[in-house]
């Protein structure tokens, strides 16, 4: 209870440190946004291809609200922790990490969760754009999308960042889990809806799309924004995006308990 | 000729060298290789999507397009086996003051860096590309022209150079800006999105890949070659513009050592 307290008390600094962080490296900070560029290639694709008249439910609007929606999405619910974790364990820094009164993966959060109101200003201009180019679209009108919504950003977010958590911890066990993550990253690119629209993928692709959690990920929040579910069927796939998130949570945490008592630190 | 000779010994021995240590690891072979083809299939799924929709798109059928798509496989394999390696060190290097080591030997800098790693595993995507190669013309039912491939392996070369300069000249900021790992993610970004013919975009997109960032002759030149589809001015254009490329980088390199500083001292 007393360390609940302490780490509650200890929250809003780390997160002011991380934000100074994200200011003072600003031009790094843009060309990672940069980075994220397949969306609008994506984009200008499919508009190509629907110039003469619709693809199933989407017509070119659609596709503009879809993947501008999901580029917004994609980079306010990214972290990389895992990058930062497998460092920390192989070079030994994660040792005075661990000194702190402070769970480390509280101060990992803090450190990821400090960059989000500087990626949402980032965003800020194509969520403009967003609103006045497709806005027949969007569903945030509605008092019910807009709070699933807001709820399914928050569950993408821990999602991602407890599977990250848990690719980390790995890097306990094996050598190196950057393979893994690269592995990881291959197939969040098209269960989760980045490239291509589940809908629009071939028929096996998106059925296995279905019963993994990369859909919780992004293409769940992006098709709740631009009207592509109902509301019950929103509510659902809330439940069902939580169920992984704490499903998630769990491994990932019994993961990094285990593994943290196998940690040599070396040098000093 | 001397020293075109000694250079081509130097490249053996470097091949070589990468080869000894990328045997150390050779379990990570299977690994590599099993990642390599989750990537190969990230390319290829939204192919499919989208030719599933339409027939064709913007003039190209889906077996033609295939065909972009392997020579976006065979140039990724070039760029992440034999560029990117070396050249990713030399961001290290500078950024640590260790490139006076290599300063200092009696041999050409850039010629050094660019050769100092070869990952030969990355043989996983070039044999990938030619099944793609391999199954586009099978789809089609015909067989690529011998004229037609040898413009197309032209092309390559130059599709190689220009990838090669631009990596030169990202490598070169690392001398103004030191950190510049994540340009090389930029790099690669961009580089993606070469696995579409160029003619899929328009306007800005179009001038963008077609001049600024020739995506256009990385993937699809070589790709109309190879079906016959290139005219002759273009290609001539495109060897030519590929060549000043190359040389501009090479200034730009020249330039950047200049500024080089060492570390610490």
């Amino acid at each position: 209870m007393r360390a609940l307290r302490q780490a509650l008390r200890a929250y809003p600094t780390l997160l002011r440190v991380g934000f100074a962080e994200v200011v003072a490296y600003r031009a790094e900070f843009v060309v990672w946004i940069l980075t994220t560029n397949m969306p609008f290639v994506m984009l200008a694709i499919w508009h190509a291809v629907a110039a003469d008249g619709a693809v199933g439910r989407f017509d070119q609007s659609r596709f503009v609200a879809y993947y501008l929606g999901a580029w917004v999405v994609r980079l306010v619910t990214s972290t990389w922790v895992v990058w930062e974790m497998s460092m920390d364990i192989r070079n030994g820094s994660l040792a005075p990490r661990l000194l702190r009164p402070l769970h480390v993966l509280l101060s990992y959060s803090a450190e990821h969760l400090a960059a989000v109101p500087m990626r949402f200003l980032v965003v800020s201009p194509v969520v403009v754009l967003l609103l006045v180019s497709a806005r027949q679209h969007l569903t945030l009108g509605e008092p019910g999308f807009l709070l699933v919504f807001l709820l399914s950003l928050v569950g993408a977010w821990m999602l991602i960042f407890f599977s990250m958590v848990l690719m980390g911890a790995l890097a306990f066990y094996l050598e190196s889990s950057l393979g893994l993550f690269e592995l990881w990253l291959g197939l969040h690119a098209i269960l989760s809806g980045y490239l291509v629209p589940l809908e629009r993928l071939p028929g096996w692709v998106a059925h296995l799309a279905a019963y993994l959690p990369f859909r919780s990920m992004l293409a769940f929040p992006v098709e709740t924004l631009v009207g592509l579910e109902t509301l019950p069927r929103a509510v659902h796939d809330l439940g069902i995006q939580w169920l992984w998130v704490v499903g998630t949570a769990l491994v990932a945490l019994t993961v990094w308990n285990r593994g943290v008592r196998r940690f040599v630190a070396f040098g000093g | 000729m001397k020293t075109l000779l000694r250079y081509a010994r130097l490249l053996v021995l470097q091949l070589k060298m990468s080869l000894i240590s990328g045997m150390q690891y050779r379990a990570d072979f299977i690994p590599r290789g099993f990642i390599s083809l989750v990537w190969l299939g990230v390319a290829l799924i939204p192919l499919v999507s989208v030719f599933q929709a339409r027939p064709s798109v913007a003039g190209w059928t889906y077996p033609e397009a295939l065909v972009v798509v392997g020579w976006f496989t065979l140039l990724k394999a070039v760029l992440e086996g034999a560029i990117s390696p070396s050249l990713t060190s030399v961001v290290e290097h500078v950024r640590k003051g260790t490139l006076d080591f290599l300063l200092v030997k009696p041999a050409d800098a850039q010629f050094l860096v660019s050769t100092a790693k070869f990952e030969p595993w990355r043989v996983v995507d070039f044999l990938g590309s030619f099944a793609i190669f391999a199954w586009a013309f099978t789809l089609m039912g015909r067989v690529p022209k011998p004229a037609h491939v040898a413009v197309a392996c032209g092309l390559l070369l130059v599709a190689v150079l220009v990838l090669y300069a631009f990596w030169i000249l990202v490598v070169s900021a690392s001398f103004w800006v030191v950190k510049v790992d994540n340009l090389s993610y930029l790099f690669g970004s961009l580089f993606d999105a070469s696995r579409w013919p160029i003619s899929v975009f328009r306007g800005v997109l179009w001038f963008i890949f077609t001049f600024v960032f020739p995506l256009a002759l990385m993937t699809s030149y070589p790709a109309m070659a190879l079906l016959g589809r290139l005219g002759p001015a273009t290609a001539v254009a495109g060897l030519l513009g590929g060549l000043a490329f190359v040389a501009v980088a090479r200034r730009v390199w020249l330039r950047a050592l200049g500024f080089y500083t060492s570390a610490s001292s």
